[in-house]
């Protein structure tokens, strides 16, 4: 019995061995919005090089974590990385290179039933500040809205801050905290007084979207400029990369790549 | 012949225990009473390594941000420039549940814990037991989508209807018993039996109507709330008490279990009907292991982070007015959960270390509370040896 045991300790740790020293894994970590992209491109990836590519979500905030830590080889943001990570980052010896691979429209989303067809950006905000609380006061039915918004590490809800309600502004603490664009599109399109934010790429026909500033978002318009709730994704990588890293960084320039991110409503840059 | 004889031998050495036995003996007690020593020494070391570790990355918190804003504000801005870290409504929020979860789950688990081991029969309690017990078999996860995705939806749908029938249903059995109980009070003291039954009669209707009445009119207040978000306190609340529910059974039932069979028959003997017998005897001399129960199970609510992450609705605000349950609310747990991302020790000071001041509050928290049940635990068994 303590034989085999010993004897499985031996292959384990072999097995373990291999997977360290095996160059040909690259680990992916990061933004919930990258996600789909991520994992899609992986898969072609590896069919295409036999190299293997890890692909986990935690959050733009977690991806930068875990590239300062050095437990990834490629951290995906939905946004540009703070400078407080970036002075962590050189403090620890770590290069954040910054690569766009995509663009992405951020979409304000609203229960299928729900009559609101359009909102301001000014609207947008005060229902977020917490000034407007009734659907009524922005043309829908009376009820009260349930503000829903991500939580502080995720990239959209900088992005979100960013591009609509400026970043210095509070939110009102009685918004409702998801932590996933899945979480955030699940909440919305079962809550009929709800309102949230989704990447383009999440969105389908659970939700409803609303035009911004008379505006609807959709790959020609972010494409075009018109729509102006739009972000840059990104991956991170240490340093400039090369070999296999550079050949996954480089994959969004290629056709079949291309046709990856439009294929998941995303835009290519 | 051969065996037997060396059977014989031993049989009259078996009391005489050799020199060297002896010490082997002696070695082997010292050694295992030492593993068991140092086995509980380590859990006693390791529980205050955690409270040095979470307390010494909790004190800089305090130190950069002092103590006001922490207990007296409700803004919760931890990624702001600079952030507000006011912890007041999510404090709350977490006493909140734990209340609410209490409040279901204690009386419920109490109530099936009696009937378990002093109702049913014992064919029925060998299948219940294990059937209760697996719902704490199920992961909290697995609880926290149901509650995402079933209930929530559910709440906001028929929020007002589903509100009405959990009132009729919670109270018809108690009003039901509090009138018979009432119109048999005010009638003892007649001594005439006609008159006094003619009373008795005129109490039951004149009792029934009115508790008729303040069923309907409450059940029909509640029919027309509307509930807004799905993801509130009273949703969390209900998941919350399914799982602190096969604790608090599980752990009285043994409670009740263990008062044995020899009180049970003496409260007979001495013409106590079964109510009774459970009420002023059996309850009374559990009361000290039924109260472990219920903190066991009211910490596991206070501590469960994964259901209240997805179903609270994590919105960091007192609710309007304090005692709603319908509004979404926010808790420590789910707050160290959620803020952990971005809270790393080398981008944010202040919001690394709330984190842990945070979690500080929760060890304080369950450390208090077990204080106090040791010392009701102590109390009750002092007063129940007569002392």
């Amino acid at each position: 019995m303590i034989k085999k045991l010993l004897l499985l300790g031996f292959f384990l740790s072999f097995a373990v061995g291999t997977a360290y020293a095996d160059v040909k894994t690259l680990v992916l970590d990061g933004s919930t919005t990258v996600g789909p992209v991520a994992k899609s491109l992986a898969t072609y990836f590896t069919k295409k090089y036999g190299v293997r590519v890890m692909v986990s979500e935690s959050g733009s905030g977690n991806g930068a974590k875990s590239l300062i830590n050095g437990s990834c080889t490629i951290a995906a943001m939905s946004r540009t990385m703070k400078d407080a990570e970036i002075a962590a980052a050189r403090k620890k010896g770590v290069n954040p290179v910054a690569h766009v691979i995509a663009f992405d429209g951020l979409a304000m989303v609203v229960h299928p039933g729900n009559p609101v067809r359009s909102l301001s950006k000014a609207q947008i905000s005060s229902i977020y500040r917490g000034t407007i609380t009734n659907w009524k006061e922005v043309g829908g039915a009376n009820a009260r809205i349930v503000v829903i918004q991500r939580e502080s590490n995720s990239g959209t809800q900088e992005s979100f801050k960013e591009l609509v309600t400026g970043k210095s502004m509070q939110i009102t603490g009685s918004a409702e905290t998801q932590s996933s664009n899945g979480a955030v599109k699940t909440r919305v399109s079962t809550t009929p007084s709800a309102i949230g934010f989704l990447g383009l790429g999440f969105v389908d026909r659970s939700v409803k979207v609303s035009a911004v500033n008379g505006v609807l978002p959709s790959i020609k318009t972010v494409k075009n400029g018109s729509y102006k709730v739009t972000r840059p994704l990104y991956l991170y990588t240490n340093g400039q990369p090369s070999g296999p890293v550079k050949q996954f960084i480089d994959l969004p320039n290629t056709v079949e790549g291309k046709a990856i991110i439009s294929e998941l409503g995303f835009v290519n840059r | 012949m051969a065996e037997e004889s060396v059977g014989e031998r031993n049989r009259s050495n078996a009391f005489v225990v050799s020199a060297r036995k002896r010490t082997l003996q002696k070695v082997a007690k010292t050694a295992g009473e030492g593993m068991l020593f140092s086995v509980a020494f380590l859990v006693a070391v390791i529980v205050l390594f955690i409270f040095y570790f979470v307390a010494r990355d909790a004190i800089p918190f305090f130190q950069i941000r002092g103590f006001s804003e922490f207990f007296t504000s409700s803004n919760w801005y931890p990624a702001d420039e600079p952030g507000e870290f006011g912890a007041l409504a999510i404090i709350y929020g977490s006493l909140m549940v734990t209340l609410g979860s209490a409040m279901i789950a204690v009386p419920m688990g109490v109530a099936a814990a009696i009937c378990l081991s002093d109702i049913l029969p014992f064919s029925i309690r060998q299948y219940a037991k294990p059937v209760i017990e697996m719902l704490a078999a199920i992961p909290s996860v697995a609880f926290g989508f149901f509650a995402l995705v079933v209930l929530a939806p559910l709440m906001q749908d028929h929020g007002g209807p589903l509100l009405m029938w959990a009132w009729w249903i919670l109270v018809s059995p108690f009003l039901l018993l509090a009138v018979i109980v009432i119109a048999d009070l005010l009638t003892a003291n007649i001594k005439e039996e006609k008159r006094r039954q003619r009373r008795h009669w005129m109490l039951l209707i004149f009792l029934g109507l009115f508790s008729m009445i303040l069923m309907f009119k409450v059940g029909f207040v509640l029919n027309g709330i509307q509930i807004l978000t799905g993801t509130n306190a009273l949703n969390v609340s209900l998941i919350l008490s399914f799982m602190a529910l096969p604790t608090i059974v599980s752990v009285s039932e043994d409670a009740l279990q263990a008062v044995g069979r020899d009180i049970r028959e003496g409260s007979y003997a001495l013409g106590a009907t079964r109510a009774e017998t459970i009420i002023k005897t059996i309850l009374p001399a559990a009361s000290s292991g039924i109260l472990a129960a219920v903190i066991l199970g009211i910490m596991r609510a206070l501590g469960e982070t994964m259901v209240v992450w997805m179903a609270s609705g994590n919105s960091s605000h007192i609710p309007q007015p304090w005692f709603n349950y319908l509004e979404a609310i926010r808790t420590l747990t789910a707050t160290i959960a959620g803020d952990m991302g971005e809270a790393d020790q080398v981008t944010g000071s202040a919001r690394f270390h709330v984190l842990f001041a945070m979690g500080l509050l929760l060890l304080i928290i369950s450390f208090i509370s077990n204080l106090v049940s040791e010392r009701i635990v102590v109390r009750q068994r002092k007063i129940l040896s007569g002392q």
